[in-house]
């Protein structure tokens, strides 16, 4: 049975505030609810041929149909476009589903990373091992849900050469992550083998600090920046799609570039 | 117009829109609709315009997440049906007969015309010069709004399309820019449509 590891002091409504600005509706149905029947598109639905749970319940079998497209299209060598440091976007923004205030504050000297699943070692990882590891650096692009991009520079390490260090079955659909603060990511296994998929502890050269998802965030330049978990705590390789925080809300499960 | 061209649009007395393009505009115009709607409010998540943002009377999706669902459920089918509709279009020759040639003195004095009330509707198998400009450029439009949306979509994997944009955040302008021309477009057809309502059945019934 998997742990929740919430970090005391860390308060679970604060989940929600990001949320709450974008979403009508906290719950996880009725996402759509009202959505078919606005304005223009009342002929759509106004007639009650299509009710908001059809609605939604289509909507959503497409959005697998698009995972699978996106799975297709998804190139395991293509690499995402870098740039050179001058491209960097400073300040580079804060951004979660919570103030930067309240963003978890994880201790480095007591932090396990905690590896589970289909791996052969199952030892949780101290942050000073994880530091050791050999150093990949990137300058890449990190495009939001919303619209907006930022360029950041992240180093750490490959996570193909993590998941191959710790015997992973990389036959695996999915490597799952879990994060102080309860946010949770699947990633497909072809994503979380690509060159520049990073389990990331530094942000431009400097060790993570709070707000960019210290001790250690996931960075992934093919996925959407919500698909790029921090302040991650566990992993899991698996055959069962946990899903995620957003993806659960409506967010496209693959989410790729 | 080429004797040709003649021999083919002679059928056009009794049918001015056939029954490919009546399905095509129609699977468009619902198409078009949706993502209009959404795309509206996928562009309230995060405004290009700070003065400018979309009233949620008018935006389809409730928020983000739906918004996006339906934007790319949307997708499919206007990118198929549009394939569908311009590869008819130019096999055709529909295309080159009804919209081509475009001169520049035809759409002055079309123009002219128009501003004074006297541009003659009277027969709708041919259009005047400012029809074959505003239809020209819609399907222009079209084209570019489904490419640049392609390099927002998958600026990695189609990284090539999206520098041909300029980039991921010029891409995002650039599809913005065509959603204007085609709402720019639509304002216009529809006003008209209902002005010269026979145009109207004319796509529903084909005379």
């Amino acid at each position: 049975m998997r742990q929740r590891k919430i970090i005391p002091g860390v308060d679970p409504k604060l989940l929600i505030k990001d949320a709450a600005r974008l979403m009508p509706d906290a719950s996880r149905r009725g996402f759509l609810r009202g959505a078919a029947s606005l304005g223009a598109l009342t002929f759509l639905t106004g007639c009650d041929i299509i009710d908001g749970d059809t609605a939604e319940s289509v909507l959503r079998r497409i959005s697998e149909f698009n995972d699978g497209a996106q799975a297709a299209i998804f190139s395991r060598t293509k690499l995402a476009p870098t740039y050179p440091e001058s491209a960097i976007t400073r300040p580079f923004p804060f951004n979660g589903y919570y103030d930067e205030d309240d963003a978890p504050e994880v201790d480095g000297k007591t932090y396990k990373l905690e590896v589970t699943g289909l791996v052969d070692n199952k030892k949780p990882w101290t942050l000073e091992e994880l530091h050791a590891l050999p150093e990949v650096s990137q300058i890449t692009r990190h495009i939001c849900v919303e619209g907006w991009s930022a360029i950041g520079s992240w180093q750490g390490t490959r996570l193909s050469d993590f998941l191959e260090r710790v015997g992973a079955d990389t036959r695996a659909k999915y490597v799952w992550f879990e994060c102080a603060e309860g946010y949770t990511n699947t990633i497909d296994m072809p994503t979380a083998l690509h060159p520049q998929t990073q389990m990331t502890f530094k942000f431009d050269n400097k060790v993570l600090p709070r707000s960019y998802g210290f001790p250690m965030k996931i960075r992934i330049p093919t996925k959407l920046g919500f698909k790029n978990p921090k302040y991650v705590v566990a992993m899991e390789v698996t055959n069962t799609d946990k899903g995620g925080y957003w993806e659960d809300r409506g967010y496209n499960w693959f989410s790729g570039l | 117009m080429s004797a040709e061209a003649m021999v083919t649009a002679a059928p056009a007395a009794t049918t001015i829109h056939p029954r490919w393009v009546r399905v095509c505009h129609w699977i468009n115009a619902l198409a078009i609709l949706v993502m209009i709607g959404s795309g509206w409010e996928i562009y309230n998540a995060s405004p290009l315009f700070d003065s400018l943002k979309f009233s949620k009377q008018i935006t389809l999706g409730n928020w983000l997440a739906g918004a996006l669902l339906w934007h790319f459920a949307a997708m499919w089918v206007l990118v198929i049906n549009g394939v569908v509709y311009v590869t008819f279009g130019i096999i055709t020759g529909r295309f080159r007969r009804k919209l081509l040639p475009i001169r520049l003195g035809d759409v002055i004095a079309d123009m002219r015309a128009a501003l004074t009330f006297k541009l003659a509707h009277d027969d709708l198998s041919r259009y005047n010069a400012i029809q074959r400009l505003l239809y020209l450029g819609v399907i222009l439009a079209g084209v570019v709004i489904v490419l640049s949306g392609i390099s927002i979509w998958k600026p990695v994997q189609f990284q090539e399309l999206t520098a041909l944009f300029g980039g991921y955040d010029a891409a995002r302008y650039v599809h913005f820019f065509a959603m204007a021309a085609i709402v720019g477009f639509l304002v216009v057809h529809v006003a008209l449509a209902l002005i010269v309502p026979k145009s109207l059945r004319a796509m529903i019934t084909g005379r």
